[in-house]
Protein backbone atom coordinates (compact mmCIF):
# COMPACT_ATOMS: atom_id res chain seq x y z
CA UNK A 1 0.00 0.00 0.00
CA UNK A 2 1.20 3.51 -0.90
CA UNK A 3 2.20 5.53 2.39
CA UNK A 4 0.78 8.58 1.97
CA UNK A 5 2.39 10.56 4.37
CA UNK A 6 5.55 9.79 3.09
CA UNK A 7 7.69 13.02 1.90
CA UNK A 8 7.81 11.65 -1.84
CA UNK A 9 4.13 10.22 -2.16
CA UNK A 10 2.82 13.45 -0.85
CA UNK A 11 5.34 15.66 -3.69
CA UNK A 12 4.25 13.51 -6.28
CA UNK A 13 0.29 13.72 -5.33
CA UNK A 14 0.93 17.39 -5.19
CA UNK A 15 2.66 18.04 -8.34
CA UNK A 16 -0.08 15.75 -10.19
CA UNK A 17 -2.66 17.79 -8.30
CA UNK A 18 -0.89 21.39 -8.85
CA UNK A 19 -1.19 20.61 -12.53
CA UNK A 20 -4.57 19.12 -13.32
CA UNK A 21 -6.24 21.97 -11.30
CA UNK A 22 -4.57 24.73 -13.32
CA UNK A 23 -5.36 22.93 -16.55
CA UNK A 24 -8.72 22.22 -15.75
CA UNK A 25 -8.54 26.28 -15.06
CA UNK A 26 -7.34 26.73 -18.23
CA UNK A 27 -9.43 24.99 -20.56
CA UNK A 28 -12.85 27.00 -18.43
CA UNK A 29 -11.36 30.17 -19.67
CA UNK A 30 -11.08 28.36 -23.26
CA UNK A 31 -14.45 27.36 -22.93
CA UNK A 32 -15.46 30.74 -21.36
CA UNK A 33 -14.15 32.85 -24.54
CA UNK A 34 -15.60 29.91 -27.19
CA UNK A 35 -19.23 30.31 -25.17
CA UNK A 36 -19.27 34.41 -25.47
CA UNK A 37 -18.16 33.83 -28.85
CA UNK A 38 -21.17 31.71 -29.78
CA UNK A 39 -23.24 33.97 -27.70
CA UNK A 40 -21.99 36.73 -30.41
CA UNK A 41 -22.78 34.87 -33.19
CA UNK A 42 -26.59 34.52 -31.74
CA UNK A 43 -26.42 37.93 -31.10
CA UNK A 44 -25.76 38.48 -34.80
CA UNK A 45 -28.15 36.48 -36.19
CA UNK A 46 -31.00 37.73 -33.92
CA UNK A 47 -30.03 41.65 -35.36
CA UNK A 48 -29.80 40.03 -39.22
CA UNK A 49 -33.20 38.59 -38.48
CA UNK A 50 -34.20 42.08 -37.58
CA UNK A 51 -32.94 43.58 -40.81
CA UNK A 52 -29.48 44.51 -39.68
CA UNK A 53 -26.92 44.30 -41.62
CA UNK A 54 -23.90 42.66 -40.53
CA UNK A 55 -20.56 42.96 -41.55
CA UNK A 56 -18.53 40.02 -42.77
CA UNK A 57 -15.32 41.13 -40.99
CA UNK A 58 -17.26 41.07 -37.56
CA UNK A 59 -17.75 37.27 -38.29
CA UNK A 60 -14.20 36.67 -39.47
CA UNK A 61 -12.78 38.10 -36.32
CA UNK A 62 -15.43 35.63 -34.47
CA UNK A 63 -13.99 32.80 -36.69
CA UNK A 64 -10.78 33.58 -35.76
CA UNK A 65 -10.87 34.02 -32.25
CA UNK A 66 -12.93 30.42 -31.71
CA UNK A 67 -9.61 28.90 -34.13
CA UNK A 68 -7.15 30.57 -32.07
CA UNK A 69 -8.54 29.17 -28.27
CA UNK A 70 -9.07 25.42 -30.24
CA UNK A 71 -5.53 25.46 -30.93
CA UNK A 72 -4.76 26.68 -27.50
CA UNK A 73 -7.20 24.14 -25.71
CA UNK A 74 -5.26 21.72 -28.48
CA UNK A 75 -2.04 22.37 -26.59
CA UNK A 76 -3.20 22.33 -23.15
CA UNK A 77 -4.80 18.83 -23.59
CA UNK A 78 -1.51 17.48 -25.48
CA UNK A 79 0.60 18.66 -22.15
CA UNK A 80 -1.90 16.94 -19.96
CA UNK A 81 -1.71 13.99 -22.07
CA UNK A 82 2.26 13.97 -21.86
CA UNK A 83 2.02 14.83 -17.81
CA UNK A 84 -0.44 11.74 -17.95
CA UNK A 85 1.98 9.66 -19.87
CA UNK A 86 5.20 10.18 -17.91
CA UNK A 87 4.04 7.75 -15.48
CA UNK A 88 3.74 4.50 -17.91
CA UNK A 89 6.89 3.32 -17.16
CA UNK A 90 9.13 3.85 -14.19
CA UNK A 91 12.29 4.57 -16.31
CA UNK A 92 11.96 5.55 -19.89
CA UNK A 93 14.67 7.36 -22.40
CA UNK A 94 13.14 10.57 -22.90
CA UNK A 95 14.32 13.32 -25.16
CA UNK A 96 15.57 16.50 -22.72
CA UNK A 97 14.47 18.95 -25.01
CA UNK A 98 10.55 17.57 -24.93
CA UNK A 99 10.46 17.12 -21.45
CA UNK A 100 11.75 20.90 -20.91
CA UNK A 101 9.22 22.04 -23.31
CA UNK A 102 6.54 20.28 -21.23
CA UNK A 103 7.75 21.74 -18.17
CA UNK A 104 7.43 24.84 -19.45
CA UNK A 105 3.97 24.62 -21.23
CA UNK A 106 2.80 22.84 -17.48
CA UNK A 107 4.67 26.17 -15.99
CA UNK A 108 3.35 29.35 -18.39
CA UNK A 109 -0.11 29.62 -16.21
CA UNK A 110 1.89 29.88 -13.00
CA UNK A 111 5.18 32.12 -14.65
CA UNK A 112 1.63 34.50 -15.90
CA UNK A 113 0.25 34.48 -12.48
CA UNK A 114 3.52 36.05 -10.98
CA UNK A 115 4.46 38.36 -14.06
CA UNK A 116 7.17 36.20 -15.49
CA UNK A 117 8.67 35.07 -18.61
CA UNK A 118 10.20 31.61 -18.84
CA UNK A 119 12.53 31.90 -21.91
CA UNK A 120 13.63 28.54 -23.23
CA UNK A 121 16.90 28.11 -24.94
CA UNK A 122 17.54 25.11 -26.53
CA UNK A 123 21.18 23.92 -27.98
CA UNK A 124 20.74 22.59 -31.03
CA UNK A 125 21.81 18.88 -29.78
CA UNK A 126 19.21 16.80 -28.70
CA UNK A 127 20.44 14.49 -25.76
CA UNK A 128 18.01 11.37 -24.67
CA UNK A 129 18.13 10.38 -20.93
CA UNK A 130 17.18 7.16 -19.19
CA UNK A 131 15.28 8.49 -15.76
CA UNK A 132 12.14 8.44 -14.25
CA UNK A 133 9.91 11.18 -16.63
CA UNK A 134 7.53 11.80 -13.96
CA UNK A 135 9.82 12.63 -10.70
CA UNK A 136 12.20 14.46 -13.72
CA UNK A 137 8.69 16.77 -14.33
CA UNK A 138 8.19 17.25 -10.79
CA UNK A 139 11.53 18.21 -9.81
CA UNK A 140 11.91 20.70 -12.66
CA UNK A 141 8.92 22.42 -11.57
CA UNK A 142 9.97 22.13 -8.28
CA UNK A 143 13.16 23.92 -9.33
CA UNK A 144 10.94 26.61 -11.70
CA UNK A 145 8.52 27.52 -8.65
CA UNK A 146 11.32 28.30 -6.34
CA UNK A 147 13.22 30.38 -9.23
CA UNK A 148 10.00 32.06 -10.33
CA UNK A 149 9.88 33.76 -6.61
CA UNK A 150 13.73 34.74 -7.51
CA UNK A 151 13.72 36.47 -10.99
CA UNK A 152 15.36 39.79 -11.46
CA UNK A 153 14.19 43.04 -12.59
CA UNK A 154 13.48 42.05 -15.95
CA UNK A 155 11.52 38.90 -14.53
CA UNK A 156 12.82 36.82 -17.78
CA UNK A 157 14.12 33.11 -16.68
CA UNK A 158 16.18 32.16 -19.00
CA UNK A 159 16.07 28.11 -19.52
CA UNK A 160 18.68 26.00 -21.35
CA UNK A 161 21.17 23.00 -21.05
CA UNK A 162 23.96 21.13 -21.73
CA UNK A 163 25.31 17.22 -22.10
CA UNK A 164 28.81 15.29 -22.08
CA UNK A 165 29.09 11.35 -22.02
CA UNK A 166 27.75 10.81 -18.56
CA UNK A 167 25.11 13.50 -17.32
CA UNK A 168 23.12 16.45 -18.74
CA UNK A 169 23.34 19.83 -16.88
CA UNK A 170 19.94 21.98 -17.21
CA UNK A 171 20.74 25.43 -16.01
CA UNK A 172 17.87 28.03 -14.91
CA UNK A 173 19.13 31.43 -15.40
CA UNK A 174 18.21 34.99 -14.64
CA UNK A 175 17.80 34.72 -10.80
CA UNK A 176 18.77 37.80 -9.54
CA UNK A 177 16.53 37.77 -6.08
CA UNK A 178 18.74 34.25 -5.26
CA UNK A 179 19.44 34.36 -1.54
CA UNK A 180 21.48 32.37 0.92
CA UNK A 181 19.16 33.52 3.86
CA UNK A 182 18.10 30.96 5.95
CA UNK A 183 14.68 30.95 5.50
CA UNK A 184 15.16 29.72 2.13
CA UNK A 185 16.15 26.61 2.55
CA UNK A 186 16.27 24.97 -1.25
CA UNK A 187 16.58 22.11 -1.98
CA UNK A 188 13.89 21.21 0.92
CA UNK A 189 12.85 17.51 1.57
CA UNK A 190 10.50 17.60 -1.36
CA UNK A 191 13.37 18.13 -3.63
CA UNK A 192 15.94 15.65 -1.75
CA UNK A 193 13.54 13.09 -2.01
CA UNK A 194 13.23 13.53 -5.96
CA UNK A 195 16.73 14.13 -6.31
CA UNK A 196 17.35 10.61 -4.92
CA UNK A 197 15.26 8.90 -7.31
CA UNK A 198 16.63 10.84 -10.18
CA UNK A 199 20.06 10.33 -8.65
CA UNK A 200 20.62 13.95 -9.47
CA UNK A 201 22.04 16.92 -7.86
CA UNK A 202 21.34 20.47 -7.51
CA UNK A 203 23.34 23.76 -7.02
CA UNK A 204 23.00 27.19 -6.69
CA UNK A 205 25.43 30.02 -7.80
CA UNK A 206 23.86 32.79 -6.43
CA UNK A 207 26.57 35.35 -7.13
CA UNK A 208 25.58 34.52 -11.09
CA UNK A 209 21.64 34.15 -10.36
CA UNK A 210 21.60 30.44 -11.62
CA UNK A 211 20.13 26.91 -10.25
CA UNK A 212 21.74 23.74 -12.35
CA UNK A 213 20.30 20.83 -12.10
CA UNK A 214 22.60 17.45 -13.11
CA UNK A 215 21.16 14.19 -13.97
CA UNK A 216 23.02 11.27 -15.16
CA UNK A 217 22.01 10.43 -18.74
CA UNK A 218 21.13 6.98 -17.48
CA UNK A 219 19.82 6.71 -14.17
CA UNK A 220 19.77 2.71 -14.07
CA UNK A 221 24.15 2.37 -14.47
CA UNK A 222 24.23 5.03 -11.43
CA UNK A 223 21.56 2.55 -9.80
CA UNK A 224 23.49 -0.60 -10.60
CA UNK A 225 26.58 1.04 -9.80
CA UNK A 226 25.73 2.42 -6.22
CA UNK A 227 24.46 -1.27 -5.07
CA UNK B 1 -28.19 52.04 -18.80
CA UNK B 2 -25.68 49.96 -16.32
CA UNK B 3 -21.96 51.01 -16.15
CA UNK B 4 -19.80 48.17 -15.62
CA UNK B 5 -16.07 47.77 -15.55
CA UNK B 6 -14.95 44.43 -16.64
CA UNK B 7 -11.84 43.27 -15.37
CA UNK B 8 -10.28 39.83 -16.76
CA UNK B 9 -6.73 38.91 -18.08
CA UNK B 10 -7.84 37.11 -20.83
CA UNK B 11 -8.12 39.98 -23.38
CA UNK B 12 -10.78 37.82 -25.78
CA UNK B 13 -13.20 37.33 -23.05
CA UNK B 14 -13.47 40.95 -22.37
CA UNK B 15 -13.59 41.82 -25.59
CA UNK B 16 -16.58 39.00 -26.65
CA UNK B 17 -18.43 39.72 -23.57
CA UNK B 18 -17.79 43.88 -23.51
CA UNK B 19 -19.50 43.48 -27.31
CA UNK B 20 -22.37 41.31 -25.74
CA UNK B 21 -22.88 43.51 -23.23
CA UNK B 22 -22.58 47.15 -25.05
CA UNK B 23 -25.60 45.11 -27.33
CA UNK B 24 -27.63 44.87 -24.46
CA UNK B 25 -26.95 48.79 -23.58
CA UNK B 26 -24.55 48.25 -21.23
CA UNK B 27 -22.12 51.10 -20.57
CA UNK B 28 -19.24 48.64 -20.44
CA UNK B 29 -15.16 49.59 -19.54
CA UNK B 30 -12.65 46.67 -19.39
CA UNK B 31 -8.90 46.40 -18.46
CA UNK B 32 -6.74 42.97 -18.13
CA UNK B 33 -5.19 44.74 -14.98
CA UNK B 34 -6.43 45.11 -11.72
CA UNK B 35 -4.26 47.79 -10.30
CA UNK B 36 -5.62 49.84 -13.56
CA UNK B 37 -8.90 48.22 -12.25
CA UNK B 38 -8.53 50.26 -8.95
CA UNK B 39 -7.75 53.46 -10.51
CA UNK B 40 -10.82 53.34 -12.64
CA UNK B 41 -12.94 52.48 -9.89
CA UNK B 42 -11.45 55.56 -7.83
CA UNK B 43 -11.99 57.90 -10.72
CA UNK B 44 -15.18 56.58 -12.58
CA UNK B 45 -18.64 55.59 -10.37
CA UNK B 46 -19.99 52.14 -11.63
CA UNK B 47 -22.94 49.84 -11.49
CA UNK B 48 -20.92 46.90 -11.01
CA UNK B 49 -17.47 45.49 -11.19
CA UNK B 50 -16.96 41.90 -12.62
CA UNK B 51 -13.86 40.90 -11.18
CA UNK B 52 -12.17 37.33 -12.81
CA UNK B 53 -10.45 35.51 -9.66
CA UNK B 54 -7.11 35.09 -10.94
CA UNK B 55 -4.88 37.43 -12.33
CA UNK B 56 -1.52 38.28 -12.60
CA UNK B 57 -0.17 41.42 -10.22
CA UNK B 58 -2.78 40.85 -7.77
CA UNK B 59 -5.64 37.83 -7.63
CA UNK B 60 -9.31 39.01 -7.25
CA UNK B 61 -9.94 38.55 -3.75
CA UNK B 62 -6.80 41.25 -2.86
CA UNK B 63 -8.58 43.69 -5.57
CA UNK B 64 -11.69 42.64 -4.14
CA UNK B 65 -10.57 43.71 -0.64
CA UNK B 66 -8.97 46.78 -2.06
CA UNK B 67 -12.03 48.08 -4.06
CA UNK B 68 -14.24 47.67 -0.54
CA UNK B 69 -11.52 49.12 1.57
CA UNK B 70 -11.78 52.41 -0.84
CA UNK B 71 -15.38 52.50 -1.63
CA UNK B 72 -17.54 49.77 0.56
CA UNK B 73 -20.94 50.64 -1.72
CA UNK B 74 -19.00 49.15 -4.61
CA UNK B 75 -21.18 46.11 -6.16
CA UNK B 76 -18.12 43.50 -7.37
CA UNK B 77 -19.52 40.02 -9.19
CA UNK B 78 -16.69 37.78 -9.21
CA UNK B 79 -16.21 35.27 -11.91
CA UNK B 80 -13.76 32.34 -11.55
CA UNK B 81 -13.02 29.36 -13.32
CA UNK B 82 -13.75 26.82 -10.34
CA UNK B 83 -16.45 28.32 -7.88
CA UNK B 84 -16.01 26.27 -4.42
CA UNK B 85 -18.06 26.85 -1.51
CA UNK B 86 -15.06 27.93 0.62
CA UNK B 87 -14.30 30.78 -2.15
CA UNK B 88 -17.78 31.49 -2.29
CA UNK B 89 -17.77 32.03 1.63
CA UNK B 90 -14.73 33.86 1.49
CA UNK B 91 -15.45 36.10 -1.33
CA UNK B 92 -19.13 36.94 0.58
CA UNK B 93 -17.27 37.73 3.72
CA UNK B 94 -15.10 40.21 1.78
CA UNK B 95 -18.20 41.98 0.42
CA UNK B 96 -18.57 40.68 -3.51
CA UNK B 97 -22.11 40.96 -4.13
CA UNK B 98 -21.88 37.72 -6.29
CA UNK B 99 -19.95 34.63 -7.26
CA UNK B 100 -20.37 32.84 -11.28
CA UNK B 101 -18.55 29.94 -12.55
CA UNK B 102 -16.84 30.31 -15.79
CA UNK B 103 -18.20 29.96 -18.48
CA UNK B 104 -20.80 32.32 -17.36
CA UNK B 105 -24.88 32.67 -18.82
CA UNK B 106 -25.41 35.83 -20.06
CA UNK B 107 -28.40 35.91 -18.96
CA UNK B 108 -27.33 35.23 -15.81
CA UNK B 109 -25.03 37.76 -15.50
CA UNK B 110 -27.05 40.46 -17.03
CA UNK B 111 -29.70 40.19 -13.75
CA UNK B 112 -27.14 39.82 -11.35
CA UNK B 113 -25.85 43.42 -13.13
CA UNK B 114 -29.08 44.58 -12.88
CA UNK B 115 -29.68 43.75 -9.18
CA UNK B 116 -26.51 45.21 -8.52
CA UNK B 117 -27.19 48.31 -10.11
CA UNK B 118 -30.39 48.37 -7.85
CA UNK B 119 -28.58 47.91 -4.59
CA UNK B 120 -26.52 50.83 -5.66
CA UNK B 121 -28.96 53.10 -5.99
CA UNK B 122 -31.02 52.05 -2.55
CA UNK B 123 -27.51 52.76 -1.11
CA UNK B 124 -27.24 55.95 -3.03
CA UNK B 125 -30.33 57.20 -1.78
CA UNK B 126 -30.15 55.76 2.00
CA UNK B 127 -26.64 58.24 1.68
CA UNK B 128 -28.73 61.32 0.35
CA UNK B 129 -31.45 60.79 3.11
CA UNK B 130 -29.09 60.32 5.77
CA UNK B 131 -26.94 63.69 4.64
CA UNK B 132 -30.20 65.42 4.67
CA UNK B 133 -31.11 64.27 8.26
CA UNK B 134 -27.83 65.56 8.93
CA UNK B 135 -28.00 68.29 8.05
CA UNK B 136 -31.16 69.42 9.51
CA UNK B 137 -30.02 68.08 11.97
CA UNK B 138 -27.45 70.42 12.44
CA UNK B 139 -28.67 73.50 11.87
CA UNK B 140 -31.76 72.92 13.73
CA UNK B 141 -34.28 73.33 11.72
Amino acid sequence: MVDCTDVGNVSELQFFGKMTASISHEIKNVMAIINESAGLLEDYSLMAEKGMPIDPERLKVVSNRVTMQIQRADRIAKNMNSLAHSVDEFHKSIDLRETLELAVGLSGRFADMRSVRLEFQPPSDVPTVITSPFHLLNLIWRVLDFAMDAPGVEKTLGLTYDADAESVKIRLSGLASLTNAPETVFPAAGEAALLRILGATIYQDIKGGEINLVLPKDVRQQITAES
Amino acid sequence: MEKVLLVDDEKEFLDTMAERMEARDMNVTTTTSPKDALKKAQEESYDAIILDLQMPEMDGLETLKELKKKNPDLQVILLTGHATVQKGVEAMKLGATDLLEKPADLKVLTEKIKKAHTRKMVLVQKKAEEKVRHILAERGW
